[in-house]
């Protein structure tokens, strides 16, 4: 497992936002994306995960290996914890449940309906997925929102125990998560309004 | 040089803005010789009278409106396999043209109809496909209306426009089976032995010329609005940018 | 795939909505008809078969924008656009899960509404057989419309601007078929047609609601 972005170029709404991105990613490891609001950190990421189309460059992976989780946490309001959860586990064809519960504290609340849940509750269920998904790579967009410290730790830990088996995530966050991880600084690869390649510049 | 080479906007522009006041002069003149002839030099039908004369326009629109959803379904094919820009631009101009044109091919045809079958409207198959065809326009027209970003209208429009033709025809027949209607058959065919006589026959051609040259050039006027419109959205993005 | 056919089923129970309401629209069409054209049953009888048709049609329109547009907001559609389902497979169930929440209860509740309207006798095999051969297409095609305009904040009423058209041949050959059941006639032709052209969009279609849901999640 081995994730490789080369010379990634990526756009939202039809504007270039980011140019010239290349980093690798290897088991055990974890790469914590950040910069400011709006640079194109939730598009990368997009892109990453093969729901959009890149512009330029390439991102080498094999797309059965990615398990995705964004803002929204994809929950059916109606159905219990554990059948939310179970629903995503027989999509990934795995069947066991038990660890992903409790690897986030979920096991009082299984039988709840996911609309009883506050907001960080719905959160730490919509990371719990991650561990049913059974794929070693596991692709983030800030994970950590509306979690409190406690939360936190519990996600930290879970990713580190996600490491120590062979996986990797790719987390793009703004808070420190006390994890051995590698840091990436998405500023200095903002696209710049001459190198667009094709796009609407052929209209100018 | 590939014939591609014109899809680039720039190049477009370049070679409609030379082409333009050709195709509006030729459309002016065939329209007007077509239309002055079928209207002031024909014989009056024995059976129908002056009523006769509305088939200078009726069958050419009705012409224009089935051939726009045949264009649009080749520029949006093109737009599909090449993501050729103007081609999506060009599909996305003729179709209100084509509405139009549907348009005036069933006020016209009721206009015909009234006189001679004594009813403004008659569920009669042709009748009731055009109407199904302009629906098809109306709803293609407003997908594109719907949705802001440029390449994912073009991408949805176009594939609705595929879908949309294969139904169109499925109606057709669907509708022939519906109901044997009173509208005539075709006025002219190439290959049947009852025509319309030349003395009509020959100003309906001219009126058909002119009539695809009108569309040539109001899809050219279009399209090139349409570039233009693009070309403001993207200055205004790249302000934005810089 | 069958996890998510049973979630959109239980889903669809759990929220209400479904089908209980698409079949109460149905029931109130049924009961509106007579009071706008008389209660005459010669009358009646003679309109039933297209009435039933066009109420099953729209009542197939009410829940159609459910079919991506829940799954769109809360997040659903990017995460099982990413897992190991084909997004040609994910519409066709739930296409599939659309039909058996609204075509087939529809198709069970249809001959009642007959009785209502006074529906020939000979017609009633007729009007099962053609509802039931007839709406798995409505459900595919509304599929189609419904990953069109997925996007959308309101694509409510453009849904059924695009998708009415598209229902034009199959309320066409359904409704006669029932028709030439009602006078004895030879109903082979429009059945055939009605079910080569469901078999027709169940092969097609979710290739092209797939390719169109691909493209508005970019």
């Amino acid at each position: 497992m081995e994730l490789q972005v080369v010379d990634l170029g990526v756009a939202r709404g039809g504007l270039p936002i980011l140019q010239g991105v290349s980093f690798t990613l290897e088991a055990g490891q974890v790469l914590v994306l950040r910069g400011p609001n709006g640079i194109g950190k939730t598009t990368l990421l997009r892109a990453i995960a093969g729901l959009q189309p890149a512009l330029s460059g390439h991102v080498s992976l094999d797309p059965e290996a990615v398990a995705y989780a964004a803002h929204a946490d994809g929950l059916k309001s109606t159905l219990s914890v554990l059948e939310n959860l179970t629903f995503w586990a027989q999509v990934y064809g795995t069947t066991d449940v038990a660890p992903a519960l409790q690897a986030f504290a979920l096991q009082n609340l299984a039988d709840r309906p996911a609309q009883n849940l506050s907001a960080g509750q719905k959160r730490r269920l919509g990371l719990a997925r991650l561990l049913v998904t059974g794929r070693p790579l596991w692709v983030l967009d800030e994970p950590t929102v509306s979690l409190d410290a406690s939360a936190v730790t519990l996600f930290a830990d879970a990713v580190r125990a996600h490491c120590a088996r062979g996986g990797a995530a790719l987390i793009a966050t703004h808070i420190d998560l006390g994890l051995q991880s590698d840091l990436l600084d998405l500023t200095p690869f903002k696209a710049t309004a001459m190198a667009q390649g094709d796009f609407d510049e052929a209209f100018l | 040089m590939s014939f591609w080479e014109y899809a680039n906007p720039k190049r477009f522009m370049a070679l409609s803005s030379a082409a333009l006041p050709w195709f509006t002069a030729l459309t002016a003149l065939v329209l007007s010789v077509g239309l002055i002839w079928g209207f002031f030099f024909t014989p009056d039908d024995f059976r129908q009278g002056s009523t006769v004369k509305i088939i200078y326009i009726h069958v050419p629109s009705a012409f224009i409106a089935i051939n726009a959803w045949l264009m649009m379904l080749v520029t949006s094919l093109v737009w599909l396999v090449r993501r050729h820009h103007v081609s999506a631009l060009a599909a996305r101009a003729a179709a209100p043209i084509g509405l139009a044109m549907t348009c005036i091919g069933l006020i016209t045809g009721a206009v015909w109809g009234q006189p001679m079958w004594g009813t403004w409207w008659e569920w009669d198959p042709r009748l009731t496909s055009f109407l199904i065809l302009g629906l098809f326009y109306l709803g293609y027209i407003a997908l594109w209306e719907a949705i802001d970003d440029a390449d994912t209208a073009a991408d949805l429009t176009s594939v609705l426009c595929i879908v949309g033709s294969v139904f169109a025809v499925l109606s057709r027949y669907a509708i022939l089976f519906w109901n044997q209607g009173l509208h005539q058959g075709a006025s002219l065919s190439l290959d049947k032995e009852e025509n319309v006589h030349d003395v009509f026959a020959y100003p309906l051609w001219t009126c058909i010329i002119g009539f695809v040259l009108l569309f040539i050039t109001l899809v050219l006027l279009r399209t090139r609005t349409e570039i233009r419109a693009r070309r403001v959205k993207a200055l205004i993005a790249r302000e934005r940018m810089a | 795939m069958i996890a998510l056919l049973i979630r959109d089923l239980r889903l669809a129970i759990r929220t209400g909505g479904g089908f209980g309401l698409g079949l109460a629209f149905f029931l109130i069409i049924a009961v509106l008809v007579p009071f706008g054209v008389g209660p005459d049953s010669a009358v009646l009888g003679r309109i039933a078969p297209g009435i039933l048709w066009v109420g099953a049609l729209l009542s197939c329109l009410l829940s159609l924008d459910r079919i991506f547009a829940l799954d769109f907001e809360d997040g659903s559609l990017d995460l099982l656009a990413t897992a190991p389902i084909p997004l040609e497979g994910l519409v066709g169930v739930k296409a599939f899960s659309h039909w058996l929440t609204t075509g087939l209860p529809l198709t069970l509740a249809a001959p009642v509404l007959g009785l209502l309207l006074s529906l020939p006798e000979p017609a009633y095999l007729w009007l099962i057989l053609s509802l039931l051969i007839g709406t798995p297409a409505l459900s595919f095609i509304g599929a189609f419309g419904a990953s069109l305009t997925v996007g959308l904040k309101r694509g409510g009423l453009l849904l059924s601007l695009l998708v009415l058209p598209l229902y034009v041949p199959t309320l066409i050959f359904g409704a006669e078929t029932i028709r030439r059941g009602a006078e004895g006639l030879g109903t082979a032709t429009p059945l055939t047609m009605l079910g080569a052209i469901t078999l027709g969009t169940l092969a097609v279609l979710p290739f092209a609601s797939a390719a169109a849901i691909r493209i508005n999640l970019r």
